[in-house]
């Protein structure tokens, strides 16, 4: 097991963001996480990265107990992450974001062989012929395709990827999938948020639901597809729901 | 006992005009974020302007700090439109060096027009008693000023529909555009407010304490001190912090020599930023 | 040819500072290494600062209370303690570090404005403290015995002795300012600078390496507080902590280019020359502050990266080797 969440519960003062969150995750795996807008998904994120730490549950990371440990031990420890609203080091270059990925992550390299690393990724996402642009000067697939590859570049265990397909059109979507798939053929383990249907359904080995800040079901797509909690919680979607029920 | 009962309204009466004074430089803070370094030199502007207005054209001091107090809303609308309209967005930085600039334009042009040496309003009411405390008459009238003023700006900001467009661009600026306010124009309206009562702080300073054109700055760092005490972007609170930190000036001269005064307040001002920076009354983060 | 192009920031900032360093010992004029001094004292705290504000993006208003309080450990050990002038210099030096170690770890939590707020806190409460400091002369200071400066060669000699002693002190921080620039420590820095949380994310612990960033960036202005006011012959509060002197920095690294090797060494000269030339005219020199004033007006308003940032801007081959 990479990852083991246990009882997680978080508050925001009188939000109950997360409840009583419980899953393990083996390793190779592409777990999907998905659920209605605010139902907890980036806050699970945040808490398993160290953000935020939780009321109750504990997170063990690779064996070991990472409850409230501050985000840069969990980059130290091999876990990375992608943000929803993409943040890049604007006046930075593209090459020099990456290099920070490589060098204060797991792989904790130094700058020349943190160089290489990020001119190797650089070609693996796509952006090498952006390589000495600011960083801030990309449009946004390119700068989700820049925080994949400074998560990457840090030679993590387990990648957390949060949306990573929003706002992208569908020959942009095939791509980013591929390039998943090509992530969890390096070793890496992947959590996936997203809320495009048809892709997480066809990547994901097993998708996990969330919805008011509790797991409401579990299991492989074809399952997750003609769950009735999950089409209930998207009933507000009835296009949706129509949707998962032809398991699309 | 007596002696402490007089210090401490000593310290209550002059902590009414310095919450005044920092009441300006948190109003701004908590309208844009911004904080004004032209603070000092304001209030000292207020000072000079209340002295050529009562010993140039014999004007009342305190219907001279009426004009001082609309010149200092206009001169602080003046002083958003060139200096800080265009870096509102920019990061702090920005700001800060902004009005330190136009700091430096005042004080600079101050100095040269009325160098360093000391000026007086000559302007005596005699003393009034209070307890067993003896109190000039222009302080005790400077702090119930200040208190009308304080009142003033509450009751304006919470009832008028101006102030209501200030509370709303306080808010959320983008949100209150969406719905018409006009917010730079709402944001330099605020601007003036703060440097309006800056103004006033000084005019009232100056009917009772001999001023220079530097004297300002001192009752700027008590501005932060007072500001950061009773919470950034909260007005009611800088007044209450004012009172305190006028207390606090007030005993603690009792207890050591007065010098250790700043010392007290600048450690004081340190430690709430690091356990409380919103203050001890709440204000914006 | 190569290993020039690779560390040309380094090489054209150390060349400056040599003809700076070398000019006035060229012509043998007193009044001229006299300036220059000064200019390199500029040079070097606006470096020094530059690591903290342009690197790591955190901005001290309060920088000059490690010159200040460098000065008055380094005064009081030479006047005192009669101490030679090098130990009080490296005492003033871990002093200020000290003084940044202690303050930086509990400050350095906080942000942007608040976090200067913090800073002109501190100057004023170290400088009230001093004001009330018997062994260090509160209010009115110290004063140096003539004495003192014979065991240099007699006063003449000392304020050349000072001279190449700062220039020396300058070629340091330009050195440091370019390795962590360059170095693994300084990337981790300037990730910090851009975006902290995120930083923090990717691995990299913030809260350390931005209290290392504060000690580096305090040390040599504390080792330069010391050799001034020994030069000096005479401090107090007054003159050890003006808050305009911080202020000053921050314009000098403005102008040439927050966040570059090169940049604050343009500023500061620039600076420095600027002003040397506005006082010559006496209606100048009254209206200096004023006219410094607008000078940062227009710079905060309209060129906010300063020159070196703008040529920086215009293509990646000038990022490459101008940084």
């Amino acid at each position: 097991m990479i990852l083991q969440v246990q009882g997680v519960t978080k508050r925001f003062g009188g939000l109950q963001a997360l409840s009583q969150v419980t899953f393990d995750l083996p390793q190779g795996q592409i777990l999907g996480l998905i659920g209605p807008n605010g139902a907890g998904k980036t806050t699970l994120f945040n808490v398993i990265d160290g953000v935020y730490t939780p009321e109750e549950g504990r997170i063990i990371f690779d064996g070991k107990d990472v409850t409230g440990k501050k985000s840069y031990h969990l980059a130290r420890m091999g876990l990375a992450r992608t943000h929803q609203i993409v943040r890049p080091l604007n006046e930075l270059s593209v090459r020099e974001n990456v290099m920070v990925g490589a060098c204060f992550g797991h792989a904790n390299a130094n700058l020349k062989e943190a160089a290489h690393v990020a001119d190797e990724v650089l070609e693996f996402v796509g952006l090498n012929s952006k390589a000495e642009q600011l960083a801030g000067s990309l449009n946004v697939a390119q700068k989700k395709r820049l925080e994949m590859a400074r998560a990457i570049a840090a030679k993590p265990k387990l990648l957390l990827l949060d949306e990573v397909l929003a706002g992208l059109n569908p020959s942009e979507i095939a791509n980013m999938v591929e390039t998943v798939r090509a992530i969890r053929e390096r070793g890496i383990t992947i959590i996936m948020i997203e809320h495009v249907m048809s892709a997480i359904m066809n990547v994901s080995d097993r998708i996990l639901v969330l919805d008011f800040g509790k797991l409401i079901a579990e299991g492989t797509p074809e399952e997750i597809a003609s769950n009735e909690k999950v089409i209930q919680a998207y009933l507000g979607d009835p296009k949706l729901a129509e949707r998962l029920m032809q398991g699309e | 006992m007596d002696a402490i009962l007089r210090s401490l309204i000593d310290g209550l009466l002059l902590g009414f005009v310095y919450g005044i004074a920092a009441m300006g430089l948190t109003l701004i803070w908590g309208v844009m974020n911004v904080i004004n370094l032209s603070h000092g030199s304001l209030i000292a502007l207020g000072m000079f302007s209340v002295y050529f207005l009562f010993t140039g054209l014999g004007i009342h001091p305190y219907l001279a700090i009426v004009f001082t107090a609309v010149m200092g809303l206009l001169l602080g609308m003046l002083i958003y439109a060139i200096a800080v309209h265009r870096v509102i967005n920019a990061p702090h930085l920005s700001t800060l060096l902004a009005t330190y600039a136009v700091n430096m334009i005042i004080l600079g042009v101050g100095t040269a027009a009325f160098t360093t040496s000391p000026y007086n309003v000559d302007f005596d009411l005699g003393s009034v008693k209070i307890a067993s405390a003896v109190v000039p008459t222009t302080r005790l009238i400077a702090a119930l000023v200040a208190m009308l003023v304080a009142g003033g700006l509450y009751l304006f900001l919470k009832y008028s529909r101006l102030g209501r467009y200030i509370r709303a661009v306080t808010d959320n600026r983008d949100a209150a555009e969406i719905v018409g306010v006009p917010s730079s124009q709402i944001l330099a309206f605020s601007f003036g407010l703060g440097t309006m009562l800056a103004a006033i702080s000084g005019g009232l300073i100056a009917t009772f304490f001999p001023f220079t054109i530097l004297a300002g700055s001192a009752y700027e760092l008590k501005s932060f001190v007072i500001g950061v005490l009773g919470g950034l972007g909260n007005a009611v609170g800088s007044l209450f912090g004012g009172l305190i930190l006028g207390v606090i000036e007030g005993l603690v001269p009792m207890a050591m020599p007065t010098t250790w005064t700043p010392v007290l307040e600048f450690v004081l001002f340190v430690l709430i930023l690091l356990v409380r920076p919103t203050g001890l009354f709440g204000g914006n983060e | 040819m190569k290993f020039l192009r690779q560390h040309t920031s380094l090489w054209l900032s150390l060349a400056v500072l040599l003809v700076m360093g070398l000019w006035p010992i060229i012509t043998g004029n007193a009044l001229e290494r006299e300036t220059m001094f000064t200019v390199l004292r500029s040079v070097a705290l606006a470096s020094s600062l530059n690591i903290l504000l342009g690197y790591t993006g955190y901005v001290s208003f309060g920088h000059v209370v490690f010159f200040g309080l460098g000065g008055y450990v380094g005064f009081y050990l030479i006047a005192a303690r009669h101490w030679s002038l090098w130990t009080a210099i490296l005492a003033g030096g871990a002093a200020a570090g000290l003084l940044a170690y202690l303050v930086g770890s509990a400050i350095l939590r906080l942000r942007g404005a608040y976090f200067a707020l913090a800073t002109i806190g501190v100057n004023e409460a170290v400088r009230a403290f001093i004001n009330n400091f018997e062994p260090f002369g509160g209010p009115t200071g110290m004063t140096m015995n003539f004495k003192v400066y014979k065991a240099y060669g007699g006063a003449g000699a000392a304020l050349e002795l000072s001279f190449y002693i700062l220039v020396a002190l300058t070629i340091l921080v330009v050195l440091i300012s370019y390795w962590v620039r360059t170095s693994k420590f300084g990337l981790g820095l300037l990730a910090i600078r851009e975006d902290e949380d995120a930083a923090e994310i990717m691995g990299v612990v913030a809260p350390s390496a931005k209290t290392w960033a504060y000690v580096l960036s305090a040390v040599i202005p504390g080792m330069i507080g010391a050799l001034f006011f020994f030069k000096n012959g005479t401090i107090e509060p007054g003159l050890a902590f003006p808050l305009h002197t911080s202020i000053e920095m921050i314009v000098m690294i403005m102008l040439g280019g927050q966040g570059t090797v090169f940049g604050p060494i343009l500023g500061a000269a620039g600076y420095e020359f600027l002003r040397d030339a506005l006082l010559v005219s006496p209606f100048f020199k009254n209206m200096q502050l004023a006219i410094s004033g607008v000078l940062l007006l227009i710079i905060v308003l309209f060129i906010p990266r300063g020159l070196v940032g703008w040529l920086r801007q215009r293509s990646a081959k000038v990022r490459r080797w101008l940084i």
